[in-house]
C-alpha cells in the first residue's frame, strides 16, 4: 500500500511538476481570492486584518476545489483511469498517493497565500509552530476528502459543478477550525476564552482539524476501492 | 406498443394494506395533534399561543435529524456491506434521503417562524440552526448526485458512499459549530424555549406529536419506496420500447433495399 501511495503521489507531482497547471493557475486565482475579498472590504486595513484568517481559509478551500479537479482531469484522457484501475495498485495505495500529491500542492499554496495574507492584510504572526500545525492537519483533511469526492464525480458530466456542491458542505468544519486556530494565532481572535495553547494538539481546533483528518483519510481507505468501481 | 406488462403494485396485497393503514394512523394521529395543539391545550404564559408551535417543531426535527437520517446512514451502509447488498437498501436510502430532506427544511422553516417572533430574527447563527442548514444541503448534494443519470448499480454505489462520507460529517460538523457557536456568543438561546414544567394536556400532546409525525414518516417512506420501484420499472419498459423502436426502423428498409438488412445489423454490433 505505501509504496503504491508514493508511485501514485509521485505520478501526480511529476505531472504537475511538468505542466505547472496548479503553479500557474490555481496559485494565482487564491491569491485573486486574496485581492477580491480586499476590494469587498474596502482600502481599510483593520477589517482585514481581522478577518484574514477567515478569508485565508476561505481562498485555500475554493483553491483546494480547483486543486482535486485538476487532480482527476489528469486521468480523464487516454483512458487514464481505467488504467489505473486495471493497474493492480491498491485501491488505499491510489487514494493515499493522491491524498498525498494534492495535499504538497495545497501546502505550496498556502505558503504562498500566507506571505499573501502577511503583506496584503498587514497581519501579524505571533506563534508560527501554530499556524504549521493547524495548516498541517487542515490540508490533510481537505486532501483527503476532496480526494474521496474527486473519485466520486470523476467521469461524470456534471462533475464541475457537482464537486463544490458536494465538498464545500463537508469541508465547513476545516473552514471553521482553522480559521479559529489562525486567530490565536494571529492574534485577532479577541476573548476566545481557554481554548487551551495555542498550537499544541492541546488546542481543541488543532484536535478537530486532526480528527478531521483521520476520519476522512481512514474513510478513504476503505472506501475507495468500491469507489473506483462505481465510474 | 407495450412488451412488459407492468403491475402497478410493487407489493402483496398484505403489505398494501399495512401501508394503507399506516397512512390512516398517521391522519388521525396528525389530525389528533392538530386539534389538541390548536383547541384544548392551553396558552403559556409567556409564549402565549407562539407556544402551540411545540407540538410541530420538536417532533419534526426528530424525524427528520435522526429518523431521515438514521435510516439513510444505515441503509446505506448495508448496501456497501457484500453481505446485505440488495436494491431494497439502496431504494430504501433514497427514499429516507429525499422524505428526510423535506423534513430538514420543515424543521427550519417552522423554526424561523418560531424564532421571529420570539427571538426577533428570522436566523440566528445559532449552534443548531446552522448545523442543520448544513446538514440540509449535505442531503441537497445526495439528491444532487441521484440525479446524475448512471447505471443503477454505480449510482447506488455512488450515492451510497455519498451518504457515508455526509453521515460521517455530521458529528464533526455537530461539534465543530457548538464550538464556534459557545467561543462566539455567551449564551444559547434555545434554553429559554422549553419551560421545564410542562402542563399535562401539553406533555400528552407533544407526545402525540412525536407518535404522529413518526407515523407520518414511515408511511410517507412507504409511498416514496413504492414510487422509486415503479419508475425503476418504468425506465426499464421505455427501454424496451425504445429498443424495440430502434429494431422496427432496422428491419423496416429490408423488404425493399438490399443493403438495409446488412446496414441496420452493422448499426446494432
Amino acid at each position: 500500500m505505501w509504496r503504491d501511495t508514493v508511485l501514485v503521489a509521485g505520478k501526480d507531482l511529476r505531472i504537475e511538476l511538468r505542466s505547472r497547471v496548479v503553479m500557474h493557475q490555481v496559485v494565482p486565482v487564491g491569491v485573486l481570492v486574496l485581492v477580491l475579498f480586499a476590494f469587498a472590504l474596502g482600502p481599510d486595513r483593520a477589517p482585514m486584518a481581522k478577518a484574514a484568517p477567515g478569508l485565508f481559509w476561505v481562498a485555500v478551500l475554493f483553491a483546494s476545489v480547483l486543486a482535486v479537479q485538476r487532480s482527476f482531469a489528469v486521468e480523464a484522457s487516454d483512458g487514464a483511469r481505467d488504467g489505473l484501475r486495471l493497474s493492480g495498485l491498491d485501491p488505499a495505495g491510489v487514494f493515499l498517493g493522491k491524498s498525498a500529491a494534492v495535499a504538497v500542492q495545497l501546502v505550496v499554496l498556502e505558503v504562498v497565500l500566507t506571505a499573501g495574507v502577511v503583506v496584503l492584510y498587514g497581519s501579524h504572526i505571533r506563534s508560527y509552530g501554530s499556524i504549521i500545525v493547524a495548516g498541517l492537519a487542515g490540508t490533510a483533511g481537505l486532501a483527503a476528502a476532496g480526494t474521496l469526492y474527486g473519485a466520486l464525480a470523476a467521469g461524470l458530466r456534471v462533475r464541475e459543478t457537482l464537486l463544490p456542491f458536494l465538498f464545500l458542505p463537508v469541508a465547513a468544519p476545516v473552514l471553521l477550525a482553522g480559521t479559529r486556530a489562525w486567530q490565536v494565532a494571529l492574534g485577532t481572535a479577541g476573548n476566545v476564552g481557554n481554548v487551551g495553547s495555542a498550537g499544541s494538539a492541546g488546542d481543541p481546533w488543532v484536535r478537530l482539524l486532526l480528527v478531521f483528518a483521520a476520519v476522512y483519510l481512514a474513510l478513504g481507505v476503505v472506501i475507495f476501492g468500491p469507489l473506483q468501481e462505481a465510474s | 406498443m407495450n412488451p412488459t406488462d407492468t403491475e402497478v403494485t410493487p407489493w402483496s396485497p398484505t403489505a398494501t394494506w399495512v401501508v394503507r393503514g399506516l397512512g390512516m394512523a398517521a391522519a388521525v394521529a396528525v389530525a389528533a395533534t392538530v386539534w389538541l395543539g390548536l383547541w384544548v391545550t392551553p396558552p403559556d404564559q409567556a409564549q402565549h399561543n407562539l407556544v402551540r408551535l411545540v407540538y410541530v417543531h420538536p417532533p419534526i426535527a426528530w424525524v427528520a435529524l435522526y429518523l431521515a437520517f438514521g435510516v439513510a446512514a444505515a441503509s446505506s451502509v448495508l448496501w456497501l456491506w457484500p453481505r446485505t447488498r440488495s436494491r431494497f437498501w439502496d431504494r430504501l436510502a433514497v427514499s429516507a434521503v429525499e422524505v428526510g430532506t423535506v423534513f430538514t427544511a420543515l424543521t427550519l422553516i417552522t423554526g424561523s417562524i418560531w424564532g421571529r417572533p420570539t427571538w426577533g430574527v428570522w436566523w440566528a447563527w445559532d449552534a443548531r440552526l446552522t448545523s442543520t442548514a448544513l446538514l440540509l444541503v449535505l442531503l441537497l448534494g445526495y439528491l444532487a448526485v441521484r440525479r446524475v443519470p448512471a447505471d443503477p448499480d454505480s449510482r447506488a454505489r455512488r450515492s451510497a458512499v455519498v451518504a457515508l462520507v455526509a453521515a460521517v460529517d455530521v458529528p464533526i460538523v455537530h461539534f465543530s459549530v457548538d464550538w464556534w457557536h459557545t467561543l462566539h456568543q455567551g449564551a444559547t438561546v434555545l434554553n429559554a424555549n422549553l419551560s421545564p414544567t410542562i402542563h399535562g394536556s401539553m406533555a400528552w400532546t407533544l407526545l402525540l406529536g412525536f407518535v404522529a409525525f413518526t407515523l407520518l414518516f414511515a408511511w410517507m417512506l412507504a409511498i416514496r419506496y413504492r414510487i422509486e420501484v415503479l419508475s425503476e420499472r418504468l425506465l426499464d419498459s421505455e427501454l424496451d420500447v425504445a429498443l424495440h423502436e430502434r429494431w422496427a426502423e432496422g428491419t423496416g428498409p429490408v423488404a425493399g433495399e438490399p443493403g438495409g438488412a446488412l446496414a441496420s445489423t452493422g448499426r446494432r454490433a
